[in-house]
Parts: C-alpha cells; sequence; structure tokens
C-alpha cells in the first residue's frame, strides 16, 4: 500500500491538490501581509473571509455571473477593511482584541445573513476547471499547476503582483516605512493613517475573495462557518512567511502539501492513524516556525497604534 | 480618554453582533401563546440548516410542532453552533433555569452537563443523543436517551454503493475517528456482502466542519478511483459540491441531501425523530419525565432511505436496497460493527 504513494500519477494527484488547497490561505495571507507590514494586526480575517464567501455565493445564488459574484466580495472585503480600520486605526483600540471582535461580527452576520437571505444549504455552479491551452498538456506539471479554476490561478498571480507592490512600487516603499517607523515617515509627509487604511482594504478585499473561492470556486456552496478558523491559519502563515510574500506562498504550499500528503495517505488505505495524519500539516508548522523564526523581519511598529506627537 | 471610551463600545457592539444570532433567532420562537404551550428548548452542535445531525433534529420537532399544532401548542427554542460544551452546558442551564418543560442537548459531549444539571432540575425533563444512558443506575430520573442504529442505513447505502460502483472503489470522508463509526462499519459490511472485491476507502478530515477539508478528500477519492461517495457530519456540504461538480454518486446520511446535489445524490439515510420527540412529550405530559432510551431502526419508522426521484436508479439497485432493509428489519441480516466494540 505504501508503495501507492509513490506510483507518478498519486504524486502528480498530490502536487495537484496541494496546489489547489493553498489557494484561499494564499488570499488571505498576502492581503494580511500588506496590512501587518504597514504595523497593523488583523485577527478579523477569518470573518472577513466568511463575509466575502457569502457575498461572492449569494450573488452567484441570485443568478449573477460568477465574476459579478467576486467583485461583490471585494466591495464587502473593502467595506470590513475600512471597519477594522476605523476601529483600529482612527479610534486607535487594541488591534488584537478588535480583530477578534470583526471575526465574531463576520462570522455572526454572515450567519445571519445567510438565515435570513437563502434559508437552507444549497448549491450553484461555481467556476469551472479551466485548463490552461499547451501548458496544460505538459506531463505532469501541466495537470498539477495549468488544470484548475481561475480564481486559483488569480491567487498564484497576486504572489508576484504583491511583492511587486510591497518592494517596488511608492505605495510598497510608504506601506513599509509605516509599518517600520511611523513617526519618521509621518515626518516626511507619508499621511500613516492613510497608508494604514489602503492596506486594510486591500487586506479585507483578498480575504473576502479568499473566502469567495470556497464559495464559488472549490465547494460551490455556502455553510455557516465555512471557513473553519482558516482564516487564522492565515495570519499564521504570515509569521511563517517572515512578512515576505515569497515566504508567505512557500508557508501556504507547504501547509497545504502535508495536508494534501494526509488526505492521500488515508484515501489510499496507508496504516497510519487518521488522528497522526490530520495533525501532520500542523506538526509540520510548528517545527518549521522553530526554525525559521531567527530570521524573522518583524515590522517593528506592528501592532502599535500611532498618534502624532505621543 | 473620549476615544478610547468609543472604542471599547465599538469593540462591544462588534463582539455583541458577532454573538447575537442565536438569541435573535430564539427571540422570536419564545413568546408564550395563551393555552401554556408545551416548551422544548434545544441546544445542537452545528447549525439548523447543516443538512446533517442538528437539522434532521431540528426538522423532526418542527414536524411534531406543526402535528401538534403550531406554536400555541408547542415552543420550541434553541441555541445552534454550540460546540464547546462549556457554552452549551451553560444554555441548558438558563433554559432549565426558564422552565421548559423539555431540554434536549443534541450530542453526545454533553451527557456529563446534561446529568449535572438534570439533578439541580428535577421538575424539568431532559433528553440527549447520541446515547442509551439516561442515568437511571444513578438514581436520575429525569433523562431520556436517544440514538440511531447509523449502521442500519449505513448498511443499505452499502449495497447501493456496490451496485453503482463501476470501478469497485468506493470513498468514505468521515469527520474524527470513532464518530461516525456506527455508519461507516454498517457501509463497509453492506458493500462487501454485495462485492467482497470492492475497495473502500476510508478518510477522515479531524473536524466536524472542515467542509474546505473534506471537498479535499473528495477530490482525492475521485483522482484515486473512487465512483461512489459518502460521508458524514456536517462538513460533507463540501464533499457534495465537489462529487456534484465531478459527476459522482453521493450517498447521504442523517438529513436530506439533495438539495446539494440534485443530479448526483442517489440516496439518503434520512434520521426521523418525530415518532421520539411525540412519544417523549406525551410521557411528560403523563408526569413521567425520563428513564427512557430510544434508537431509531428500520423498524420502528425511525431511519428511511430515500431515493432521489429526479435521478433514474436502475430497478435492481432500488431492488437490493429494498431487500436489505427487509432483511435488517426480519433480523436475517445483522449490520453488525465489524469490530467488536461500541460505537
Amino acid at each position: 500500500m505504501v508503495d501507492e504513494l509513490f506510483t507518478i500519477s498519486t504524486l502528480i494527484g498530490i502536487l495537484h491538490s496541494c496546489v489547489r488547497l493553498a489557494t484561499p490561505y494564499l488570499f488571505a495571507a498576502l492581503g494580511e501581509t500588506f496590512g501587518q507590514r504597514s504595523g497593523v494586526l488583523n485577527l478579523g480575517v477569518d470573518g472577513m473571509m466568511l463575509m466575502g464567501a457569502f457575498f461572492g455565493f449569494y450573488v452567484v445564488f441570485e443568478g449573477h455571473n460568477l465574476w459579478v459574484g467576486v467583485l461583490a466580495a471585494v466591495v464587502i472585503g473593502v467595506l470590513m477593511g475600512l471597519l477594522k480600520a476605523f476601529v483600529s486605526v482612527t479610534m486607535q483600540s487594541l488591534q488584537g482584541i478588535s480583530g477578534i471582535g470583526l471575526y465574531l461580527f463576520g462570522l455572526g452576520l454572515s450567519s445571519l445573513l445567510f438565515k435570513t437571505m437563502i434559508g437552507s444549504v444549497e448549491g450553484v455552479s461555481g467556476f469551472q476547471q479551466l485548463a490552461i491551452p499547451i501548458l496544460s498538456e505538459i506531463p505532469g506539471i501541466g495537470h498539477i499547476l495549468f488544470n484548475h479554476n481561475a480564481l486559483v490561478y488569480l491567487a498564484y498571480l497576486l504572489v508576484p503582483v504583491s511583492w511587486f507592490v510591497v518592494n517596488r512600487t511608492t505605495l510598497g516603499l510608504k506601506i513599509r516605512a509605516v509599518g517600520h517607523n511611523p513617526e519618521a515617515a509621518d515626518t516626511l509627509g507619508v499621511s500613516v493613517n492613510g497608508v494604514r487604511y489602503t492596506t486594510l482594504m486591500i487586506g479585507g478585499a483578498l480575504a473576502a475573495v479568499g473566502g469567495a473561492s470556497l464559495s464559488i470556486g472549490l465547494q460551490n456552496v455556502f455553510q455557516e462557518n465555512m471557513t473553519n478558523g482558516l482564516g487564522f491559519i492565515a495570519v499564521a502563515l504570515v509569521y511563517f512567511g517572515s512578512w515576505r510574500t515569497v515566504g508567505v506562498l512557500s508557508g501556504a504550499l507547504l501547509f497545504s502539501l502535508v495536508n494534501a500528503l494526509q488526505l492521500w495517505v488515508q484515501a489510499l488505505a496507508i496504516p497510519v492513524p487518521s488522528e497522526i495524519a490530520v495533525m501532520m500539516p500542523y506538526i509540520m508548522t510548528i517545527v518549521v516556525l522553530a526554525f525559521t523564526a531567527r530570521q524573522i523581519q518583524k515590522p517593528a511598529a506592528l501592532a502599535r497604534s500611532y498618534e502624532r506627537g505621543e | 480618554m473620549l476615544r478610547r471610551i468609543i472604542s471599547i463600545m465599538l469593540i462591544f457592539l462588534l463582539l455583541l453582533a458577532g454573538c447575537g444570532r442565536s438569541d435573535d433567532d430564539a427571540e422570536g420562537e419564545s413568546v408564550g401563546g395563551e393555552g401554556a404551550p408545551f416548551r422544548i428548548a434545544i441546544v445542537m452542535p452545528s447549525s439548523t440548516t447543516d443538512i446533517a445531525w442538528s437539522q434532521s433534529m431540528f426538522d423532526s420537532l418542527k414536524a411534531v410542532q406543526v402535528e401538534m399544532g403550531g406554536e400555541s401548542a408547542m415552543e420550541i427554542a434553541f441555541s445552534e453552533g454550540m460546540f464547546r460544551v462549556t457554552d452549551a452546558s451553560a444554555a441548558i442551564r438558563d433554559y432549565a433555569s426558564e422552565g421548559f418543560d423539555l431540554v434536549i442537548a443534541h450530542g453526545a459531549q454533553y451527557g456529563n452537563s446534561v446529568f449535572e444539571i438534570a439533578s439541580d432540575f428535577e421538575e424539568t425533563s431532559f433528553a440527549w443523543g447520541t446515547s442509551s444512558d439516561t442515568g437511571k443506575e444513578r438514581g436520575i430520573q429525569n433523562v431520556f436517551a436517544y440514538g440511531a442504529a447509523a449502521n442500519e442505513g449505513g448498511y443499505a447505502n452499502g449495497v447501493v454503493a456496490a451496485m453503482l460502483s463501476k470501478k469497485n472503489v468506493i470513498g468514505v470522508i468521515g469527520p474524527v475517528a470513532g464518530d461516525a463509526k456506527l455508519y461507516i462499519d454498517g457501509f463497509v459490511r453492506g458493500v462487501t456482502d454485495i462485492k467482497p472485491e470492492a475497495q473502500v476507502n476510508i478518510s477522515y478530515t479531524g473536524s466536524f466542519s472542515d467542509t474546505t477539508l473534506a471537498a479535499e478528500a473528495a477530490h482525492v477519492h475521485i483522482q484515486a478511483g473512487a465512483d461512489v461517495l459518502t460521508g458524514s457530519a456536517q462538513q460533507v456540504v463540501g464533499a457534495i459540491g465537489v462529487a456534484n461538480e465531478s459527476g459522482v454518486a453521493w450517498l447521504g446520511t442523517q438529513s436530506d441531501q439533495i438539495s446539494l446535489g440534485p443530479d448526483v445524490v442517489v440516496t439518503n439515510q434520512i434520521y426521523n425523530w418525530a415518532n421520539v420527540i411525540a412519544d417523549i412529550v406525551a410521557k411528560v405530559e403523563a408526569g413521567e419525565l425520563g428513564g427512557t432510551a430510544y434508537k431509531l431502526t428500520f423498524a420502528n419508522d425511525g431511519l428511511r432511505l430515500e431515493f432521489n426521484e429526479n435521478i433514474d436508479i436502475d430497478d435492481e439497485v432500488k431492488e437490493a436496497a429494498r431487500s436489505a432493509i427487509e432483511n435488517i428489519k426480519s433480523g436475517e441480516v445483522e449490520p453488525v460493527l465489524l469490530e467488536d466494540d461500541e460505537e
């Protein structure tokens, strides 16, 4: 049975699962990276994802185009980001606690809206598998990388885009400056609050699209609390990736790889107790965190609110 | 200072909005009518629309309510999403102290809380499941217990799976190892009784509610060759979504799951608690507050196997399922556990 795990088709299957599983984590963790690089910790990611998952689903359920669903998620994500920014940036409340509040708000409101606007668990026709011509024909790699739905591609495209924005644009420079030394950035005429509002809105939009990638991409249903804490893992992935987009990508892939592996181990009836199997991704995460923690380049002003003249 | 106060208030509002949902729902229901309705409160681990365990009970409660004459005859208050036992325990105690006639704790994990609270409220009747323990031996008089012989429907679904599968590979997606054991053991037995050569791959997600992992597990089973899938707990919505998209047959359990996969959900084992609830209500009204353990079976009509009317299913398959159910009822087939231990 163990031999089955090492056949080419199984390995391709595991990697294909890994690429797909990483999608929601990537959206949410890349979004969170923007916020944290500018010095705001947002623990409300999961709530934002749930709101995005619901609105994306609802719009499609009502018969609109899938991309309109994604747009709806973006809008609600931006609004959630604004709310978070108002509470933690303008009102300067503790970032951790207000994030938990936002999470509970998103969890409760998405459930309530679901109950009142839809009522029962329904399915929709979500984003279909979109094999990219020619590339998907490449043996092995083609199926692993180029045989997914559109939102999966979008998530991976966002990795270089985010890297570029953070490292090669004026906005990125401002984000990094505000995250490291808001006082200095302020004296240079950078609007600290303005930058933080922007990053939180970007983060909200990405988290919400991550939620929609579940409800109209990977599962095509909405259920209360369907993210099941995925947003919190996304926050952990930002630490895991040392606030770098490539680090976040590796973290998301590693976590998903071990998850895909354990699903295959179980499905192929390889005699590993399922309790051990489901623990594997988390154990792996802790081990890697333990070994990479020293390279951390934490934004110096993370989780600190900024007030001029303090 | 003002800013701090406003921000604390904002956080409080956010928290309140987040937690408010169960109260909201219960409030509308809990206004009593004039004719002193029979008052039932229920605490559930997942949502009333989970198309699984919690919904099966909630739908049955609603059915009994209609039969008894609506809200004026029977009042239902509920708390859903009570996955944390401490929260559930507080809710159960609240309902008991609010004078409900019957408080249902719909989860095996609530057992300890129920017995503890039941001894403090001897005038209130309690019911809990999955269990057969009413606490009689410990001198507790006011607790009912209930459960479902999920292995029976599991067996029937297994027979259907074996008949439907062309590749002889069948995938099962369980929540936490042990929880769905009864159903899965019955299922495996049903498959192997019809097709000893068929391979049943079982995977657990380690969670009741991780729809993402359940969806991926469905993908994995399909890629590993499965052409029929089943699974249990509220997490299965993700898996059914994948089965639907891939056109792979799905066999449901606990509640009706056809709405999620109109073209792929072939059968559902339905838990019908209505008779159990009606019987408990009658007993409580007659002054008997506990002591009975109920079990849903095919024989007592607590379990039903329903075929999806919209799919063209071979009569042969339906016939095989029907005769399996008849054999279970008559005791000819015993969909016993493969290993000799409890659920």
